[in-house]
């Protein structure tokens, strides 16, 4: 990719990190960085697209390292689960033959599993070489008939949120559009119902938890034409022009595509979140207001009251149990005052949040939220979260898998909130998980056992970061 | 002897192979207040540590030199000086590994040169023990970065000794036994290797030790950034003061060879651990070493792993058994079942290995898991051993799993089952025997006889039958 596209596409408008004071993602230090490259970002944005041939182009470690490692979910297909990649050695690096072990790559993958499309990953190694992917997939398209896309998002490029990017700006450029969706059908039950069509762009099935929403739209007569791209199949992808609204879904790296769909089509966007349980319900009323239909509005409004009575009824016992527990949360963007929101309606305290990666306008949110004095955590490097942990005796640390073991190491319970959970906490029924989640780990008998000290060692260790005592071992007599 | 078919298909598909960087990683995760420092893009390293986690679960240090476009292209050398600068400043760590990515290695990267660089400008990191190792990933697989790396340590920190000199003790003949460990070795072996040792009186130093840092333990201290446990950098020193030394998998033979030259201790070359056979000869060069007849309790597991033998030949006798594995776990595997008489209808290695042609199997593919999948198709093969990744496929051909290997990330404990030795080698029996017996059908087949006067249609087709064989506890 040339210096110029890559600075481009660095340089979001929409993204609100792209102030006059910093060009938007940050760069990494050598020795102290944390996280994917920009190939990573691509795949985890694309791969739950789950009938096409996800080829990774380059030596084993891209795919070899990494496969099989997403909670993502399908419906349908699970082409996408098979990791797939040209797994060059020395001899096709130095003697330039990995464009042709490309090439028929590409056919063995067509001949033997029948894919709706095939995306072709650049890696380090390809892109350092000069393989011309354009070329060959161009070639492969024409030879046999299917498209063939080259994702040019080589893992020396950037970040993570940089390849999310190239992956939605490769959408729009190469799919998007080249199809036009079927007429919705007919539902006997509703005959007159209009029916919307939209898309969900950045909500990647995690754990299922799409599935927790989709009836809701289901319900209301909204069409997800595609969800970018968390169960979604190549054919959606192509129609997800003709959406009437977007929502971005708790993730600023495709804000692009929903920029570039509402430039080339109309369709107007807005940022929301699917976690908490008034933000279901903004989400839910931000459709209805940007599709500006009455009876649309009417409806959702008798299907919110409907859910949100069912959903805090279910929740009743669970928030007496949860009531004044004090969470530590750490996690990026809009999730951070999305799950502050969520938290709150259990009947937990923030005792601080996380904003590494909160623009302006999150940190007025999460204000709000938790008040002025509000402590943001900018820099949640291991031990200074267990420090903070410690001063705000926080019971449970919520974060990404990241920080998994900064909080089991240190005898903290932990929620996992980020992509590799196991658990849907999305939609209505998704508080009732992350309720049942939270007690899980609060309420486990285990915390005193594995904070007591041997019998035979005096050393007394920290209980909710309460009490750190002075270490004292006794002798421990020979029998 | 083995017939070794290479790879002949453009793509790998469902991959087995894991790149070398990782097993280097690996390897240097076995030392002392150590981290590994991948140089290379950010995600070499983000992969590897995801990896490692879920398979271990517990937090891995691994740092990468993060280079970016400008860096790739133009040279990456300072990026590198300033990682190291960065991870010395910040955790002042006893032992980095400095290990390269396809990434670096396609730009010819000259890691030693850069190490001299950073040893003249910054002499206040003299502390820190830096192993360089070249690990691309378009080479190799797992288990050779992780014994180019074993390799390196020895080449680094193991000093030249006059072969004059004596290896005493001060009470007489050394204890200290020198174990270079392969990555075929999970942290449950070595503990048991260990207890193995120490029950000859002898004082094993295992090179790396996994059992050590990655045994899955809690410290009384959180957050730690480098590992808290592993061979101390000091060991080294004394490497050549051993009795002797034991090389467990073959593809440490180099190593082995290395440490030999430099120290002149002796070396008992053991290409595995798996069965009756292995396990005897380890005992009894142990005795050897240590000039000790063999403790009683050993006598009782050997004579247990033979009671387990008998148990379960009939289930394991031709049974029809498909292997996947890095080439010195295939090679214990596939002796362990050769010598109970199964077949190994399918063996793949992720990448070729001087051993693999003396596997007591037929045919080993190079290849991945999709060749696996066809060939154990092909063949109907009863049982699959492999990695997690294997699951999906298993599932397609309705045969069981057995996991081993890396990774292991649906699996918890899979780090500290122990496969070696008279016990590991009869708990292996037991749960190949155990899966066997409750997935496969052995009995012949209900026939209902067309002038049958037995009237069942009445009752619930098929249940009797199935209880009466399942009650009689005989499946042939």
């Amino acid at each position: 990719m040339k210096a110029a596209d890559l600075a481009a596409l660095r340089d979001e408008p929409a993204c609100a990190h792209n102030s006059q004071a910093k060009l938007g993602c940050a760069r990494p230090t050598p020795g102290a960085a944390a996280g994917g490259c920009t190939f990573d970002g691509a795949q985890i944005a694309l791969l739950p697209i789950a009938d096409v041939a996800h080829i990774v182009h380059g030596p084993i470690a891209c795919a070899g390292d990494s496969w099989d490692n997403r909670g993502t979910r399908s419906s349908g297909p699970a082409l996408f689960k098979l990791g797939m990649t040209t797994d060059l050695n020395e001899q096709d690096v130095i003697m330039g033959r990995s464009e042709k072990r490309l090439f028929h790559g590409i056919k063995q993958a067509i001949d033997r599993y029948s894919p709706a499309a095939v995306f072709v990953y650049s890696t380090c190694v390809t892109a350092l070489i000069g393989d011309d992917l354009e070329a060959i997939c161009k070639a492969a398209t024409e030879r046999w008939g299917l498209p063939v896309i080259p994702i040019d998002a080589a893992g020396f490029y950037g970040n993570k949120n940089l390849g999310n990017r190239i992956a939605g700006e490769t959408m729009i450029k190469r799919v998007v559009g080249s199809r036009e969706p079927e007429p919705p059908p007919v539902d006997p039950t509703r005959p007159n119902l209009r029916v919307h069509d939209i898309n969900l762009i950045g909500e990647y099935n995690i754990a299922g938890e799409l599935w927790n929403t989709l009836p809701l739209f289901d319900e209301l007569g909204l069409r997800v034409l595609c969800s970018l791209s968390g169960d979604a199949r190549f054919r959606e992808i192509q129609t997800m022009h003709r959406a009437e609204a977007n929502m971005v879904v708790c993730s600023r790296a495709m804000l692009n595509v929903a920029r570039k769909l509402q430039e080339r089509f109309g369709a107007p966007w807005f940022e929301g979140s699917f976690y908490g349980i008034n933000d279901v319900s903004t989400a839910l009323r931000t459709f209805a207001h940007l599709l500006n239909d009455a009876d649309l509005t009417q409806r959702t409004e008798t299907l919110i009251a409907r859910e949100e009575a069912q959903v805090r009824a279910a929740l009743q016992p669970w928030r007496e149990r949860l009531q004044g527990q004090r969470a530590l949360l750490y996690t990026g963007g809009v999730k951070s005052w999305s799950i502050v929101s969520a938290l709150q309606e259990l009947g937990m305290t923030v005792v601080a949040t996380g904003t590494k990666k909160s623009t302006e306008e999150d940190k007025a949110r999460i204000r709000e939220l938790m008040g002025e004095e509000a402590h943001l955590i900018d820099d949640g490097n291991p031990s200074g979260l267990l420090d903070l942990a410690r001063t705000y005796h926080a019971d449970i640390l919520v974060a990404g898998g990241r920080n998994l073991y900064t909080a089991l190491k240190a005898r903290l319970p932990f929620l996992d909130v980020n992509q590799e959970r196991e658990h849907g906490y999305a939609g209505y029924r998704g508080m009732i998980t992350l309720a049942q989640e939270l007690t899980r780990s609060l309420e486990s008998p285990i915390w005193s056992a594995v904070r007591r000290p041997a019998p035979w060692d005096q050393r007394s260790l920290p209980v909710n970061g309460r009490e750190i005592e002075s270490v004292q071992r006794l002798e421990v007599a020979h029998g | 002897m083995a017939e070794v078919i290479r790879r002949s298909k453009p793509l790998s598909v469902s991959p087995l192979k894991t790149s070398q960087p990782l097993g280097a990683s690996l390897a240097i995760l076995g030392l002392n207040r150590a981290i590994p420092l991948l140089h290379g893009a950010q995600g070499c390293t983000a992969f590897a540590k995801v990896f490692l986690v879920r398979h271990f679960r517990e937090p891995i240090p691994l740092q990468t030199s993060a280079l970016d476009p400008i860096s790739s292209i133009m040279g990456a050398d300072d990026n590198l000086l300033s990682g190291l600068r960065t991870v010395c400043e910040k955790h002042q760590p006893a032992a980095v590994g400095l290990l390269t990515t396809g990434l670096t290695e396609t730009q010819g990267t000259d890691i030693q040169q850069v190490l001299k660089a950073f040893r003249a400008n910054y002499p206040e990191f003299q502390a820190t023990r830096i192993v360089p190792v070249n690990t691309p990933d378009f080479t190799g697989c797992l288990e050779s970065g992780f014994a180019a790396t074993v390799k390196a340590m020895v080449a680094e920190w193991v000093p030249q000794q006059h072969l004059a000199s004596v290896r005493m003790g001060k009470e007489g003949l050394s204890r200290q036994v020198n174990v270079l460990c392969g990555s075929l070795l999970t942290p449950g072996d070595l503990e048991a290797l260990r207890e193995l040792i120490e029950r000859f009186d002898l004082h094993p130093i295992f090179i790396p030790d996994l059992a050590d840092s990655l045994d899955g333990h809690l410290d009384a201290e959180d957050y730690q950034p480098l590992t808290t446990g592993g061979t101390p950098l000091a060991a080294f020193t004394t490497l050549g003061d051993a009795a002797a030394t034991l090389v467990i998998g073959a593809s440490l033979y180099p190593a082995a060879d290395l440490l030999h030259e430099r120290t002149g201790t002796p070396v008992h070359r053991f290409p595995h651990l798996f069965g009756l056979d292995a396990t005897d000869r380890l005992v009894m060069t142990l005795a050897g070493i240590a000039g000790q007849a063999v403790p009683a309790g050993l006598v009782r597991q050997r004579a247990q792993l033979q009671d387990a033998m008998l148990d379960t030949h009939f289930l394991l006798g031709r049974a029809r058994i498909a292997l996947a594995a890095e080439p010195d776990l295939l090679h214990g595997f596939s002796q362990l079942l050769a010598d109970m008489g199964a077949e190994i209808v399918a063996a793949v290695a992720p990448a070729t290995a001087p051993i693999l042609a003396q596997l007591p199997v037929a045919q080993i593919h190079i290849g991945d898991l999709e060749d696996l999948e066809t060939l154990a198709r092909e063949r109907e093969a009863e049982l699959v051993i492999s990695n997690s990744h294997a699951l999906d496929l298993a599932q397609r051909l309705d045969i069981p799993l057995l996991r081993a290997g890396y990774p292991l990330h649906d699996l918890f404990g899979g780090y500290q089952r122990a496969w070696i030795g008279y016990r590991g080698a009869r708990q292996a029996l037991f749960d190949l025997a155990n899966a066997l017996l409750t997935h496969a059908e052995h009995a012949v087949a209900p026939y209902h006889s067309i002038y049958s006067l037995k009237a069942d249609d009445r009752r619930e087709a098929g249940h009797g039958v199935a209880q009466a064989s399942a009650n009689s506890g005989w499946r042939h």
